[in-house]
């Protein structure tokens, strides 16, 4: 259970991040998680929903993308996406490989809208 | 709407800290290790007999993670090695933070080898990058074979498993050819080493790894 922290962690990077924006708001954060990287996306969301509630960011949107667990045969140099533990290259048969991606846990993008010019 | 493109890691500012403190390391010629399991798997029983066998001027400290208590550090204070307790107050892991906090009124150049016990638990701990330079996680006889697959990503980033309490191998239903195995699907060509902290079996493979690890990290220091 660290995904309080680091839904924190998110949310005082999109502060910064947005203040960078001067007359913009902050709209949707993206996120990549790589399978290997022990976070669970739904207990991550709800404490998202909690950090934000009532504040100004309280709209702002979660996007989170699952990344595979990711092999590179050391052989025939494919890179394949792991399931249920089998490491055998789909195009040579070898189990010779080595994992490339998979454990991100990562801010890919921040959305940001220019707030509406106010009537003169 | 403008997308703006971060790509930047959710935890950046623990692994600065953590960046910082391997070069710290580095420079000093500390070897950290980073010590990883569920609750009750036998790290600080381990942690006792390894400095119970280590010569009392080896320049080895400790740092023991626990929510509550100072229970470890009295435990492994008694071998006469610098220890100290970092109590989380509630978090599940240890981070890079403390660590750096910890460590501040000790000498890292009087230190070559630094024992990190992080807080049990399989699962947060693997995010928090320590600065370390092995991480080991812990299995004990008495939890199931199949953990390695339950929480993979430990036993991926780790690149020891001890398998621990194997005196108690004739009365529990633990396969630990099996429990091996299924961390070498996570983990392909890990290394294992099969302990008892209570009858020391096994302790001396522990050691040698530990004496080989320690002898590549002075190894790899440069040459000034």
């Amino acid at each position: 259970m660290h995904e309080m922290g680091i839904a924190n962690s998110v949310i005082e990077a999109v502060r910064t991040e947005a203040a960078r924006y001067p007359g913009s708001s902050p709209r949707k954060v993206g996120l990549r998680i790589g399978e290997l990287a022990a976070v669970d996306p739904e207990s991550l969301r709800f404490c998202f929903e909690a950090l934000t509630k009532e504040t100004d960011l309280e709209s702002l949107e979660l996007e989170i993308e699952i990344r595979p667990r990711r092999h590179r045969c050391r052989d025939c140099h494919t890179d394949f996406n792991v399931k249920d533990y089998d490491f055998t290259c789909p195009q040579c048969g070898k189990l010779n490989s080595e994992c490339i991606s998979g454990d991100e846990l990562e801010m890919a993008y921040l959305e940001v809208e220019e707030h509406e010019p106010s009537p003169a | 709407m403008n997308r703006v493109p971060l790509e930047k890691k959710v935890l950046s500012e623990n692994d600065r800290i953590a960046g910082e403190l391997r070069e710290r390391f580095r420079e000093h010629g500390t070897l950290c290790l980073n010590l990883i399991s569920s609750p009750g798997s036998g790290k600080t029983s381990l942690l006792e007999r390894t400095l119970e066998s280590l010569p009392g001027n080896d320049r080895v400290a400790v740092l023991t993670g626990d929510i509550q208590t100072e229970n470890d550090a009295a435990r492994l204070r008694r071998f006469g090695f610098p220890t100290k307790q970092i109590t989380t107050g509630g978090t599940c892991h240890l981070d890079a933070r403390m660590i750096d906090r910890h460590l501040a009124d000790w000498k890292l150049e009087e230190i070559d080898l630094l024992f990190i016990e992080n807080v049990g638990n399989l699962v947060c701990p693997s995010s928090y990058d320590l600065g370390e330079n092995a991480k080991i996680v812990l299995l004990s006889v008495t939890e199931g074979e199949d953990k390695p697959l339950k929480y993979p990503s430990i036993f991926f980033k780790s690149e020891l498993l001890v398998l621990t309490k194997v005196d108690l191998l004739p009365y529990v239903p633990f396969d630990i050819a099996v429990a091996e195995e299924n961390a070498r699907r996570v983990h392909p060509g890990m290394q294992s080493v099969r302990v008892s902290a209570t009858t020391g079996s096994g302790m001396g493979e522990w050691m040698t790894w530990l004496e080989q690890r320690r002898a590549h990290a002075v190894k790899a220091q440069p040459v000034a």
